[in-house]
């Protein structure tokens, strides 16, 4: 028989305890975490530190290719990476609604843990809170994350430069369109999941490899691509042009995207990122990229060039060999009726 | 390669590209009826592959830029009542009414859910028995036989706690006035794939034959839409305006019998007021009288106060092909997509939130070059 999370879950008293003990403790085998201190207390290193925090509140908590658990680990994670840090230790504080069933929550601290034993980043501090049924949609995660980046180079969305090349570093839209699906009660079938990886280690890759020609990366989760794109057009003050031909997309989501009326260009993506890169050296990125496994669909999808205005702005070149400005997303990607 | 890669592929439309640029004799004038046709030649970026000579001007085709603040305010009402969850299309959930829209409502406690397709609302009605659920019926000819058809089923299924609110349009009616109007200058029509599956291309006939007007149907691919505006252009050339349907794999002359029945068994013709346009005689449907049990606003007693359009808004002007949207003193500055004044930047299909998505945020005319 399930049981539900009571407010004694939450109240620091026996039953916390308990929960911390059987279940948390099951699964998270930091032994900073099992100290039970008010905080961790890491090693000494030599660098620059970087941090970063995320919090989840996806909906549904499970859905294929992943659930809140692994994305909590995941997304902090490519954050750090995103800076070119090497990620060294997470945080996992939980807010949970009164009510939510214990085997559910144990599902989901399983895939926390698995996911950060995989990727080789403890959870090294935690928290729970329980909340009165209604206060929250049953679990919400906010992990942060420490990581270590290197002087050896500065990455940053500022740093596109007129005659880099883009890279994008897999197949596009594969989370939002599985999320959206989900929502819609819509099954697409296929073979449609969601994209949640940890990209360190191909950002620690393309790193060791051509550290200095790597100007910008960017995981282009909420907004998409093209909104992503629109922020470091923005932020470097340079144009990008992106051909449609060019871009990984799995035929099965692009089906999808135009059964229920979305842009795969406007959708999430939790295990991708965009490199922008020096045009000399994105072929070997490129290769690199393609020889691990969370890079094998990786493609050159574009250019960056002076900015003719001061703001910068992103372009499509379509199949057809038309031309269509790219804007950040407005709003929530609705649907479209007919 | 399916059937999509075909027609987007550059081997199938740079001919055509190629030989609209060589027959266009003289400036033309032709307006894209449907709301997806306006987002496709936007998405695709068709404009950019065009002579200068042709003019695209969208027309009332968006189910959501032509229904009316006073409907808004109608399903704003229903969805302030206790114990009732209204069931939605995305599109409308930001639609401004007066005050506020049914986002804004359901930012202050109303239960306002998105649903895909009628029949999610009805299982909505079914999952909730002690909640009254109002589906906000807005839609062409082409969303009209699902809701008809989910309305049957209501009746079938003596669930009592399923309402519309009745906001539906037919397309040829609409058609027909705007073409009246003698300040509007259009040579051509490219009418919309969807409808025209229902109601048939020869629904266009009276177009061509009373306003000498040329008309295609096209589908909503780059190749479908290319194919449409050279026939237009060769229709208007030859100065022999007609129907041409370009869109034969889904159009036929008749359109779907069976759809318009279903139509026809639960709604009756109607006036219907149109955002921009006014009060059209019959381009509206309402529930048959066997059926009206169904009809939100008496069962919830909804009391509608007129509306007016919002101040400086010509999203009128602009669904009569008559403005560009940059023409409009508020696009770009008071209303965007973000925060919009007028219907038309709210939906996707939107004349002025597709000239703002791919024309560079209203910063210059690029798209209305023309």
């Amino acid at each position: 028989m399930d049981i539900f999370i009571s407010l004694d879950h939450g109240s620091g008293g026996l039953a916390s305890q308990k929960l911390i003990g059987d279940l948390f403790f099951k699964y998270l085998t930091s032994p900073q975490l099992r100290d039970l201190e008010d905080c961790a207390v890491l090693g000494e290193y030599a660098g620059r530190i970087a941090l970063s925090t995320d919090s989840y509140v996806v909906d549904p908590l499970f859905f294929p290719g992943g659930d809140i658990g692994c994305l909590a680990v995941h997304g902090t994670i490519n954050d750090l990476a995103m800076r070119g840090a090497r990620p060294l230790a997470l945080s996992l504080a939980l807010i949970i609604e009164e009510g939510f069933s214990l085997r559910s929550l144990e599902e989901v601290i399983a895939s926390v843990a698995a996911a950060s034993e995989a990727a080789g980043v403890a959870v090294v501090t935690g928290d729970t809170k329980v909340v009165p049924k209604g206060k929250v949609d049953r679990l919400f995660i906010n992990t942060s994350g420490i990581g270590l980046a290197s002087h050896r180079y500065n990455i940053s969305g500022k740093n596109a430069q007129p005659g880099d090349a883009v890279i994008l570093s897999g197949t596009l839209a594969d989370h939002g369109i599985t999320i959206m699906s989900c929502q819609a009660g819509i099954d697409i079938g296929g073979n449609i999941a969601s994209d949640t990886q940890p990209l360190h280690r191909l950002v620690g890759a393309v790193l060791e490899n051509d550290a200095g020609a790597v100007h910008v990366l960017r995981d282009p989760t909420r907004g998409g691509l093209a909104t992503s794109l629109c922020e470091i057009a923005t932020s470097s003050r340079v144009d990008i042009v992106i051909e449609e031909d060019r871009l990984p997309i799995r035929p099965a989501v692009n089906s999808a995207c135009e059964l229920i009326g979305l842009d795969p260009l406007y959708l999430a993506n939790e295990g991708k990122c965009i490199v922008v890169c020096d045009r000399d050296e994105a072929e070997e990125i490129l290769q690199t990229m393609r020889h691990l496994p969370e890079g094998r669909d990786a493609a050159l999808i574009g250019w960056v060039s002076e900015g003719r205005r001061a703001e910068g702005r992103v372009s499509l070149t379509t199949r057809i060999g038309g031309c269509r400005l790219l804007e950040p997303l407005t709003g929530q990607p609705l649907p479209r009726i007919c | 390669m399916n059937l999509a890669d075909e027609f987007r592929s550059r081997e199938v439309t740079a001919p055509l590209v190629a030989e609209i640029a060589r027959s266009l004799e003289h400036p033309v004038r032709i307006m894209e009826v449907c709301g997806t046709h306006t987002m496709s030649i936007f998405r695709h970026g068709i404009r950019s592959l065009l002579p200068e000579g042709i003019s695209l001007l969208s027309g009332p085709g968006c189910p959501v830029c032509v229904t009316p603040a006073s409907h808004i305010n109608t399903m704003l009402a229903a969805a302030d009542l206790e114990q009732v969850t209204v069931a939605t299309f995305g599109d409308l959930i930001r639609v401004p009414g007066c005050t506020r829209s049914l986002a804004g409502a359901r930012a202050q406690g109303a239960r306002v859910e998105i649903v895909y397709s009628p029949m999610d609302a009805l299982d909505l009605a079914q999952r909730e028995p002690a909640r009254t659920v109002v589906f906000p019926a807005i839609g062409f000819e082409t969303t009209v036989p699902t809701i008809a058809a989910t309305i049957l089923a209501a009746d079938r299924m003596g669930i009592d706690n399923f309402v519309v609110i009745e906001a539906n349009k037919t397309m040829p009616q609409a058609l027909s006035a705007l073409m009246s109007d003698p300040e509007l200058k259009v040579d051509g029509l490219l009418c919309p794939g969807h409808v025209s599956a229902i109601i048939g291309s020869n629904a266009y006939r009276p177009l061509a034959e009373r306003h000498g007007l040329a008309c295609a149907v096209a589908g909503f691919e780059p190749a479908d839409i290319l194919a449409g505006l050279l026939s237009l252009i060769r229709q208007i050339n030859a100065g022999e305006p007609g129907v041409e349907n370009c869109y034969t794999r889904v159009v036929s002359a008749e359109g779907n019998a069976r759809a318009r029945n279903l139509i026809d068994q639960v709604f009756e013709p109607a006036d219907s007021e149109w955002r921009g346009l006014g009060t059209i005689a019959d381009s509206g449907l309402r529930l048959r009288e066997r059926y009206r049990r169904f009809n939100g606003s008496s069962r919830l007693r909804l009391k509608v106060q007129p509306a007016q359009e919002p101040r400086g808004c010509r999203c009128g002007e602009i669904l009569k092909g008559r403005m560009l949207p940059p023409d409009c003193p508020l696009y770009g500055k008071a209303c965007t997509p973000l925060q919009p004044i007028g219907p038309c930047m709210v939906s996707n299909e939107g004349t002025c939130a597709a000239y703002f998505r791919y024309s560079g945020g209203g910063k210059e005319r690029h798209a209305a070059s023309d």
